[in-house]
């Protein structure tokens, strides 16, 4: 772990207008510059709204009341106009229909949106619309409407959107929901390049093997506070993780069940494809 | 006999692209049947043709037992229930009760039995305690049950579901596998769209693979996954376990993670 964070939760406890108890409850968290951290939760455990409060939208769109301080490179977001927070962190939401701005005819000015908000020179903004389309490999799709797309293809436009404007944060709320195996990898394969050029990636997603082979951090959230934190082989393999309600994948069920039957030892169970041929493929 | 039947279904999109090129498959009440194929296989489009949504451009779609070829709509809608893979397309009212009641009301089911079927439907996927939330305030896990709830509250014969778990947690899954089982049980079809392949393994007992409009293979998940050239040609991935079976060179195809350690015992 990092001792100079570049995303810094300090002690953040916050609970909506109106609402009777905070979603969340003294959250302090530090994630490094240029690294991908994983968060699992189950529905209601506060995700959704981690992942507002650390982009800006809580409270300066949805209110609430908050405590601590969120901070993203040496700078508070509360302190930030919404037009700074959002230049510090992008936010991809968890229904890519929703993020279509409704605004515009084509693929390519829906992902030219966000920076000709900002006033990007036409040219400048051309070029990183192409970058992006031919990273996520949807330069096929620019002169499409936006409204014509398969619920996949929308969702790599609504990612497109974000990583055009080239923030130095991103957080993603389940990016690859509606995608097939073959899109949430170029995703994630994405993510990793784009990590090592210095991206802090905070991605919010069920996926359990995705988050094993991708993410150098893993958090669990349960009921509003971080109940685990470390290497995700080790967070996911946790006896744990049925109470943390974020249920396990089927080779850690089928180690536990091998080990319940006394045909399994202790040790770190299979969390991977790859950890398990070594775990049942292995010599007994 | 069969719930829904689909006799050389050709379709083709305003603008001419063949999404469906000669589908046929005849199902039966009270069976599980799970689609899968990449993005663009032509799955939904499939399954829009049995609500009417869309008409084959040639082919026959039967529900029940005539073509959909002009039947209204509403006809149709009270046979299929479909469960949108948005729920944002789907999901309007004001409270979660008042959403899952509009569909029996609009079927012409009147009085408390309206009330009775949301309040049971709503129950089934977990979601009881929410009735008299406003949807929005719903997570989007919740809301795709709050659609599902909806069409569970219409009593179709047939249940359509795109994409039923995306989103969902373990416990999520776990509802709307039990919601799946439990339609069939009642002798009512589902036929579910789904990425995922280990929920196809595990709760349907049939798997239609599509690849680029076309039914490349149709039978038992133990059966469909184990052919690795239609896989391949559909760039589809067996369910997980299945293929760590074959990486550890066993001739058994265990499903779930019971049956794989029991294949692992015999194997030893």
């Amino acid at each position: 772990m990092t001792d100079q964070g570049f995303v810094v939760l300090d002690d953040v406890t916050y609970a909506y207008p109106d609402a009777d108890r905070p979603v969340l409850h003294g959250v302090r968290l530090e994630i490094a510059a240029g690294s991908i951290t994983g968060v699992v939760g189950a529905s209601g455990a506060g995700k959704t709204t981690l992942a507002k409060l650390i982009s800006g939208f809580i409270p300066q769109v949805d209110g609430g009341d908050l405590t601590g301080t969120v901070s993203v490179g040496g700078r508070d977001l509360a302190e930030l106009s919404l037009v700074e927070a959002v230049g510090q962190v992008g936010l991809v939401i968890q229904n890519p229909f929703n993020q279509i701005s409704g605004a515009k005819y084509t693929v390519r000015e829906e992902i030219a949106f966000g920076l000709e908000n900002v006033g990007t020179p036409r040219a400048e903004m051309a070029k990183r619309v192409d970058d992006v389309a031919r990273l996520l490999r949807i330069t096929d799709l620019l002169d499409r409407s936006p409204y014509a797309l398969s619920g996949g293809q929308m969702q790599l436009v609504a990612i497109a959107s974000m990583l055009v404007l080239r923030t130095p944060v991103l957080v993603m709320d389940e990016p690859t929901s509606q995608l097939d195996p073959a899109g949430t990898r170029l995703v994630f394969d994405v993510l990793n390049t784009l990590e090592e050029a210095g991206l802090t990636v905070i991605v919010f997603e069920h996926k359990q093997e995705l988050l094993q082979a991708y993410a150098d951090r893993l958090l669990v959230l349960a009921g509003g506070r971080i109940v685990a934190d470390g290497d995700p082989t080790t967070v996911l393999a946790d006896d744990h993780t049925e109470e943390w309600g974020i249920g396990a994948t089927r080779f850690t069920r089928a180690a536990r069940i091998a080990r319940d039957r006394g045909l399994l030892n202790g040790g770190v169970l299979p969390v991977s494809f790859e950890q398990a041929v070594e775990t049942f493929g292995g010599p007994r | 006999m069969t719930a829904v039947r689909f006799d050389g279904v050709r379709f083709s999109y305003p603008g001419g692209v063949e999404a469906l090129r000669g589908v046929s498959l005849a199902v039966a009440p009270g069976e599980r049947v799970a689609i899968v194929g990449q993005n663009g296989a032509g799955k939904t489009t499939l399954v829009r043709h049995l609500n009417g949504i869309h008409q084959p451009t040639a082919g026959v779609v039967t529900v029940g037992d005539r073509p959909t070829t002009g039947r209204p709509i509403a006809e149709l809608a009270a046979l299929v229930g479909y469960v949108f893979q948005n729920p944002d397309e789907q999901i309007f009212a004001s409270t979660v009760l008042a959403d899952v009641e509009f569909g029996p009301r609009n079927l012409g089911v009147t009085g408390a039995e309206v009330t009775t079927r949301a309040v049971e439907a709503l129950e089934q996927v977990g979601l009881a305690a929410t009735a008299h939330t406003h949807p929005m305030h719903l997570s989007l896990s919740e809301r795709k049950r709050v659609a599902l709830a909806g069409v569970l509250a219409m009593c179709t014969d047939v249940v359509v579901l795109d994409e039923p778990t995306t989103g969902q947690d373990a416990r999520g899954v776990e509802l709307v596998a039990g919601v799946v089982e439990s339609l069939a049980a009642a002798g009512r079809t589902v036929i579910a769209i789904t990425h995922d392949m280990d929920v196809a393994a595990e709760h349907f007992e049939r798997v239609v693979v599509m690849a680029r409009g076309e039914v490349l293979a149709d039978g038992p998940p133990a059966e469909v996954f184990g052919q690795d050239d239609v896989l391949a040609a559909a760039a589809v991935e067996a369910p997980q376990l299945m293929r760590l079976a074959g990486r550890l060179g066993w001739q058994r195809r265990p499903l779930t993670p019971e049956q794989f350690v029991d294949a692992w015992q015999a194997e030893r």
